[in-house]
């Protein structure tokens, strides 16, 4: 995973609520088993829409994506995040976010902000009115920056750090795999195992 | 003070506690689909890792499999890579695969239950939001990303924050006809589609505990669409009873001992909540919903609401965004609607009780000419079942298609999908724009509804016939 300490960018706005993984990228587009390519299926129903924020010349190198509330509600689906990302995000704002779809993105390097609602409306506003504002989203002072204006905004340090740090979780969990195994040997024998097959 | 189920169970898994740190959290049981797997087994090559239990992992084919002409090779080529590449991978890791054609081959939310491996007090995961249904039986079970997927197969644990804990306490009696999808529509409807968002949901009262297990299901399994990760019931002797002729079930002195921990699973008397919502089971009837997220629901007898009554502003640009999509009227009676097809099956309702309780109310009559019906069995068993108590029979003379097992149309991945502009009544869990195929709108419901509106045209309950 790529270290996230800072990412200054300009912002496209998505003024929609509730925009769900099916939206993010539909079920039809999720047949590859790699973890690239999936651009083109990122809200796939919209993008022939030359109206779709997305579409719009002005937004074309976007990389943080200012959304509405409730983003990412919805399937499981990491290709929507994998989606975001092939695209060429790197942030996404919005006052809510679905848990698996921020947990995805965590363990993704995706990095999703959480604002209140009427500073995303201000940051909506701002885009619209002048869609080169530079914002900036610095992970370290946990800060967005745009124009004049600095946000703070609150992230556990712990996946502060690893965002930072750039480290899979995997590699983490293999420093206590001695407590796993300790863990195992304690584990009631009447626990259903799926094999044999019976 | 005590402790509520959720944290029982939580705190029963906890490897390792680190103040700062999400607990990493044991998994008793992971599940695994051709879909969200594929990237999980690259990783572990990659890193040249292995499986590290193959004994608590599972996988069956049923997101992107066709349902009909199952014996010939899969059609589509992007979707035959995908179940192949998922066989391939079983076979170099050593994990069970019940493949097409194979007895057990299903609904992986509908495989766990009826193996008898989901049971009380464990902890489940699987790459798919819908694992809430394991909940069911009192087991902690949630959906992840193919990043956890790839977590769990390596380590078959996995680091989390512990969510709060929401008591949902619905008491009463159902009417006839009211059903447990009528139930959790209805909760969704009340706390919003981001109501559940960080917490552990319980289902409580008398009105939970007098339910079937696979009505269970249903109201677990949409956790996730009230915005939880988990939803679950404290096991009792319906769980014990189903859970005890499955072939996975324990045996002898596992039995007894399994049976002495499970009657432990209970909130304890004085355990708090973080938040509690109550609901009267005398008040419900059938639900319906008439937008594209399922929180815009309303009982059947009510009208498509109008926009401009909604004062969150939020939800108002969703209802207006919605009917546009829906192509309804504010005022018109949701009884009103004409429907096109009609989806029976998912892992909300495509177990054997939901495929009787449909052909109850289609036995001897045909369905609407302007319509078709797909029933969909969740699981080849279900399938198998179903049709040795002739319930093939009674969808099939009704005019009806009868199909084999998995997911179909409750996510158009195979070619079970609707055409633009063509309406469902489906009992799956999602009415999102486009989930069941680009441009098809969506109503959810439960099979009653969806059996009466088959033969109706029309959105229906069977007091409507
Ligand atoms: S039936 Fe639908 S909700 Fe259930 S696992 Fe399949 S796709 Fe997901």
């Amino acid at each position: 995973m790529e270290k996230f300490n800072k990412h200054t960018g300009t912002a496209v706005p998505l003024r929609r609520s509730n925009v769900d993984t099916d939206q993010i990228i539909p079920a039809v587009y999720l047949k590859r088993i790699t973890k690239n390519g999936f651009e083109d299926g990122l809200f796939a129903a919209w993008r022939n829409d030359p109206a779709f924020e997305l579409n719009q010349p002005q937004y074309k190198t976007a990389t943080i994506l200012v959304a509405g509330p409730d983003f990412g509600t919805g399937s499981s689906r990491e290709h929507a995040v994998w989606a975001l990302q092939n695209y060429g995000f790197k942030v996404v704002l919005s006052s809510r976010f679905a848990d698996i779809f921020r947990g995805n993105s965590q363990k993704a390097g995706l990095l999703t902000v959480i604002l209140a609602q009427e500073e995303i409306e201000k940051i909506w506003k701002e885009i619209e009115a002048k869609p080169e504002t530079s914002v900036t989203v610095n992970l370290e002072s946990k800060t967005v920056t745009y124009g004049s204006t600095t946000l703070d905004f609150v992230i556990d340090d712990y996946t502060r750090w690893r965002l930072m740090e750039g480290l899979d979780d995997i590699g983490l969990t293999f420093t206590k795999i001695d407590q796993v195994s300790n863990f195992e040997e304690k584990r009631a024998s009447f626990k259903p195992k799926t094999l044999p097959i019976r | 003070m005590g402790k509520t189920l959720a944290e029982k169970i939580w705190a029963e898994h906890v490897v390792s506690s680190t103040a700062g740190e999400p607990d990493l959290l044991y998994i008793d049981l992971h599940l695994i689909h051709e879909v969200t797997s594929p990237q999980a087994f690259d990783g572990l090559r990659l890193a040249n890792r292995k499986v590290r239990r193959a004994d608590l992992t599972i996988a069956t084919e049923d997101h992107n499999v066709p349902t009909l002409n199952i014996d010939k090779p899969i059609a589509d080529p992007v979707s035959k890579l995908q179940v192949d590449t998922l066989r391939k991978n079983c076979e170099e890791f050593g994990v069970r695969i019940h493949s097409l054609g194979d007895v057990e081959q299903g609904i992986v939310h509908v495989v766990g239950p009826q193996l008898g491996i989901t049971q009380p007090g464990m902890t489940i995961v699987c790459g798919d939001s819908h694992t809430s249904t394991h909940g069911a039986f009192g087991a902690l079970a949630f959906g992840i990303g193919t990043s956890e997927v790839e977590h769990v197969l390596a380590t078959q644990t996995l680091p989390l924050i512990r969510p709060k804990t929401m008591a949902i306490n619905v008491e009463g009696t159902l009417k006839p006809g009211v059903t447990s999808k009528d139930i959790i529509l209805a909760v969704i409807a009340k706390i919003g589609t981001g109501g559940g968002q960080g917490y552990i949901l319980e289902y409580r009262g008398s009105a939970i505990r007098a339910l079937s297990m696979e009505a269970r299901m249903t109201i677990c399994n949409m956790s996730i669409e009230a915005g939880a990760r988990a939803g679950l019931i404290a096991p009792d002797q319906t769980t014990f009873d189903y859970v005890k002729d499955k072939p996975h079930a324990p045996s002898g002195t596992d039995w007894d001992a399994a049976l002495a921990y499970w009657q432990t699973l209970v909130t304890d008397s004085d355990a708090k909540f973080d938040k509690e919502i109550n609901l009267n089971a005398d008040e419900l009837a059938p639900f319906v919903t008439w937008g594209t997220n399922p929180g815009q629901g309303l009982p059947l007898s009510a009208s498509v609401p109008n926009p401009a009554d909604i004062t969150n502003a939020e939800d108002r640009g969703a209802a207006e965004r919605a009917l546009e999509y829906m192509d309804l009227k504010p005022g018109t009676p949701l009884k009103s609607i004409k429907v096109d097809t009609v989806f029976l099956g998912s892992c909300t309702n495509g177990r054997i009780e939901d495929l009787r309780s449909a052909a109850a109310v289609i036995k001897g009559k045909k369905i609407a000419d302007s319509l078709r019906l797909l029933v969909v069995p969740g699981s080849a068993r279900v399938r198998l079942q179903a049709e040795s108590e002739g319930l093939d029979k009674v969808f099939l003379d009704a005019g009806a298609e009868w199909r084999s097992a998995g997911c179909s149309m409750c996510l158009g991945m195979n070619p079970d999908q609707l055409k633009p502009g063509e309406r469902a009544a489906s009992t799956s869990n999602r009415n999102f724009e486009g989930r069941q195929g680009k441009g098809g709108r969506t109503h959810l419901v439960s099979p009653l509804v969806a059996a009466a509106t088959a033969l109706k045209g029309t959105l229906a309950s069977p007091a409507d016939l």
